[in-house]
């Protein structure tokens, strides 16, 4: 029998009755009822039917039995008990993607999307320079221009948000990041080198309904997010998310006169939409966004409105607004759930104002992005097929101090991706793209990913591919403009800014295998990648007094190697540890040279640790993640006076941050930190700045915290 | 004229082919407790020509099958379900087949789905 929605019970003829190992069953007749032979050695009969649960019934003496089955929609409840770690990379994909959960993002408590990474050994996250405040990010010892980053899979820190664009992004708006290593899909683009990253934001129908954060430091940055999500009807959802950041006192705690952190004022505002039609098999999202952020640093007693590109005190000022509307489109077949379609358009306005003592830099970028895909399959499901079309426009005004840059790249591009999935121990991706760019020209793009699985919990994964890029030389290096060097640009004749596209290639392999230690989870992951450019903009600081960009002559490449260890000491008892070497030179004008501020050696480990409750309130966690980065190369200063001489190479530095987390309730958790517990600072990390309009003010140098240990505290409440 | 008749055979060859479903939906209930079991039903039905999408749910047995009635019926990819061990609504596995699935998919023994539980 069946019992509906209203309660009622209603016959199910045709269900399936019979006794547990025999042959002996029976079919339920029209009204639902069935009778079946008995004998004592008979004990459990099995009752199943189509859609519903398969019920064991324990059977000691024969008698009239009366059963309801449970319909398998209820099955909502199923839980797992096996606890899902907070960062995981996948043991089936063919491609090497670890996904950091929202359960990770919470171990750091700040606050946008470059503080994301900092538990994540994959990714390095910089330390700020001391003007613009912000972390950069370096994947295989590559810089973030290098990495396609994404929302949502819409490209979305590229160009002219590509310095500060991270930072853009609050922790709080994403749900999950996955960080792909190595060449990527062609679905997303031409431009991906080292890798990809993709934040998944958080969704109206799935997000709390109510969320509120609020974050103050002892560094005095105050940070508050509020999310309101409703349920407009059946099939429309919305959520309104804001942002707000400040930081208005001023610290110099190394008295050089200038901030050891800027002033910072951030409002950043997103309404989504959903709309979900499920018998229809559509889905779709539409989102605005708006940014304001401004940023001052410079010297202490610098006032923008008295002493703006004055040459007695030095200052800087950067203010950036940003509009973006994009939308989605999927639709999924019900009847043919592997034929799917998606179209993807985005939007972007995004203006940045800025001057660095007496440079000044403008640049205002506008860009469409559209992305058609569609997915079948060729025979059944294990060969799978990607295609479509993408149409992009960028639009670029720069001011740089006189001179002004203004470019338009337009490009259309195809692509096909066919995946193999045996079931069981290979899977393989291989993709094309053809693009007609009116810059870079007309290119193929291939990428090819394999996993395989050699024994039991066991990943093999290879993969070679090429991407290619046009440097915005300005807005990736805007540290530049915070020095007094003389910049050089070697123009080649080339089509963008005179210089030819990057080109490169990038092969790596990566060997994953999980297995049990004193009956605990445990694995172990080696990967080593190379990239090596065919083409590439050389930024050159190996003269003090110059920056020069020019076209590569020579070899240019990045050696990467990574052996990551995870182990389950307890439940709810997690470390982790990572050692990385990296090797990136380039052939400069002055010789072949490791990349500077880069380490040779890094190593990273993170402890993590939740006391257990049943309800899942009152619970406890610890956090604890140790970073060292070994000598890092500065750029020569072998020309300069003595006095600003700096050695070859930085000391190591090593940090350590802790954060612990109390949750009350599942609605409140407060959470108390600290970043650089330790205290290690760089003792004066602008050169010259008792003199920042002279010849050698620098302050590009910066290998390890300017600004020394930072507390913080902060709630979370949910409603739901 | 022969023409005609060629044309008028394609025709009829065409609308016999049609009459069958190229996307025929269908749904058998297959026995079995872990996802290793998934894999392996998934794996049986895909390899009957004709199947192009195969899904077993580990919680409800049901596995939900596209494919071409031109090419096969449920019949058969019921039977090569069976062949791997797999106890259908219509078809019982030979114990041999039963015997070479792993420990742990043991479907038969109370004690194995128990421990899925």
């Amino acid at each position: 029998m069946e019992q509906n929605s209203k309660n009622q019970r209603i016959p199910l003829p045709g269900a399936n009755v019979f006794w547990l190992n025999t042959t002996v069953g029976a079919m339920s007749s029209e009204d639902g009822s069935f009778k079946l032979p008995y004998d004592k050695t008979y004990k459990k009969l099995i009752i199943s039917y189509i859609g519903f649960r398969t019920d064991t019934l324990l059977i000691e003496t024969p008698k009239s039995i009366f059963h309801v089955l449970r319909a398998s929609d209820d099955l909502g409840e199923v839980t797992i008990s096996t606890r899902k770690k907070s960062t995981a990379t996948s043991y089936l994909s063919s491609q090497n993607i670890s996904t950091i959960s929202s359960g990770e993002l919470l171990k750091a408590a700040c606050c946008n999307l470059s503080e994301s990474f900092e538990t994540n050994p994959s990714i390095d996250v910089n330390f700020t320079d001391a003007i613009s405040g912000t972390k950069q990010i370096k994947m295989l010892g590559l810089t973030s221009p290098y990495i396609l980053i994404t929302t949502e899979n819409i490209p979305s820190i590229r160009g002219a948000s590509q310095a500060y664009g991270l930072s853009f992004i609050p922790g709080t708006w994403v749900e999950s990041i996955q960080i792909t290593k190595g060449a990527g899909s062609v679905v997303n683009g031409f431009e991906s080198i080292a890798g990809q990253i993709n934040a998944e934001l958080v969704k109206p129908t799935t997000d709390n309904r109510v969320f509120v954060n609020a974050y103050g430091s002892l560094n005095g940055r105050t940070e508050l997010n509020t999310h309101f999500n409703k349920q407009i009807s059946d099939k429309w959802s919305t959520g309104l998310y804001l942002h707000a950041n400040n930081r208005s006192q001023k610290f110099d705690r190394n008295n050089d006169s200038f901030l050891d952190m800027p002033l910072t004022n951030q409002i950043n505002i997103l309404n989504r939409w959903q709309y979900i039609n499920l018998q229809k098999g559509i889905i779709s999202f539409l989102n605005v966004r708006f940014l304001k952020d401004d940023k001052q640093s410079g010297q202490l007693s610098f006032d923008p409105k008295r002493d703006w590109l004055s040459n007695t005190v030095w200052g800087s000022e950067i203010n950036t607004r940003r509009f973006e509307a994009s939308g989605k489109f999927g639709y999924v077949n019900p009847d043919i759930p592997y034929q799917s379609l998606g179209l993807q358009i985005a939007y972007s306005d995004h203006e940045q104002a800025s001057y660095f003592g007496l440079n000044e830099y403008d640049i205002h970028h506008k860009s469409m992005y559209s992305n058609l895909v569609y997915n079948s399959i060729i025979g059944d499901t294990r060969h799978k097929i990607k295609t479509g079309l993408n149409v992009t426009y960028d639009q670029y005004n720069e001011l740089v101090n006189s001179d002004i840059y203004d470019r338009n790249e337009r490009s259309v591009g195809g692509f096909f991706e066919y995946s193999f999935d045996d079931l069981d121990a290979l899977n393989l991706t291989a993709g094309v793209r053809v693009d007609h760019h009116n810059l870079l020209g007309t290119f193929f793009t291939p990428r090819v990913h394999a996993r395989y699985t050699p024994w039991e919990k066991s990943a093999l994964r290879g993969s070679f591919g090429r991407g290619i890029r046009s440097a915005n030389i300005f807005t990736e290096n805007q540290k530049l403009f915070a020095t007094s060097r003389q910049i050089n640009l070697q123009s080649s004749g080339g089509a963008i800014y005179g210089l030819d596209p990057e080109i490169a290639w990038n092969y790596g392999v990566s060997f994953l295998q999980g297995f049990n230690i004193f009956g605990r989870k445990a694995d172990l992951t080696l990967d080593f990648y190379r990239t090596d450019f065919e083409s590439q903009v050389v930024v050159d600081y190996e003269n003090p007094y110059q920056i020069n960009f020019y076209n590569l002559k020579g070899a240019s490449y990045a050696n990467s190697f990574q052996a990551e260890f995870s182990l389950n000491l307890m439940t709810y008892f997690n470390f982790k540890t990572a050692y990385k070497f990296y090797d990136v030179q380039t052939q400069y004008e002055s010789g072949k040279l490791k990349k500077p501020l880069t380490s040779q050696h890094r190593y990273f480990a993170n402890l993590s640790y939740e006391s257990y409750s049943k309800k899942g309130d009152g619970v406890w966690k610890f956090d604890a993640t140790f970073n060292l980065f070994g000598k890092q190369r500065f750029s020569s200063t072998e020309i300069s006076p003595q006095s600003y001489q700096l050695p070859t190479y930085s000391p190591s530095v090593s940090t350590l941050n802790l954060q612990v987390t109390k949750v009350f309730s599942e609605a409140f958790e407060i959470y108390l930190g600290a970043e650089n517990i330790t205290n290690v600072t760089q003792k004066s990390p602008i050169l010259s700045s008792e003199n920042p309009f002279g010849s050698n003010f620098d302050t590009t140098f910066v290998y390890g915290p300017i600004f020394g240990s930072i507390y913080y505290t902060g709630l979370r409440y949910k409603l739901n | 004229m022969k023409t005609i008749l060629l044309t008028i055979t394609m025709l009829f060859i065409g609308t016999l082919s049609y009459g069958q479903n190229k996307n025929a939906k269908a749904s058998i209930e297959v026995d079995g407790v872990c996802m290793m079991c998934k894999k392996r039903i998934e794996k049986a039905s895909l390899k009957v020509k004709g199947v192009k999408s195969a899904s077993w749910n580990v919680y409800t047995h049901e596995l939900k099958l596209i494919f071409d009635e031109n090419k096969t019926s449920i019949e058969q990819i019921a039977s090569n379900v069976t062949d791997v061990g797999h106890d259908t609504k219509s078809f019982i596995a030979s114990s041999e087949a039963y015997e070479s699935l792993a420990p742990c998919c043991k479907y038969r023994d109370q004690r194995v789905v128990d421990d899925h539980k």
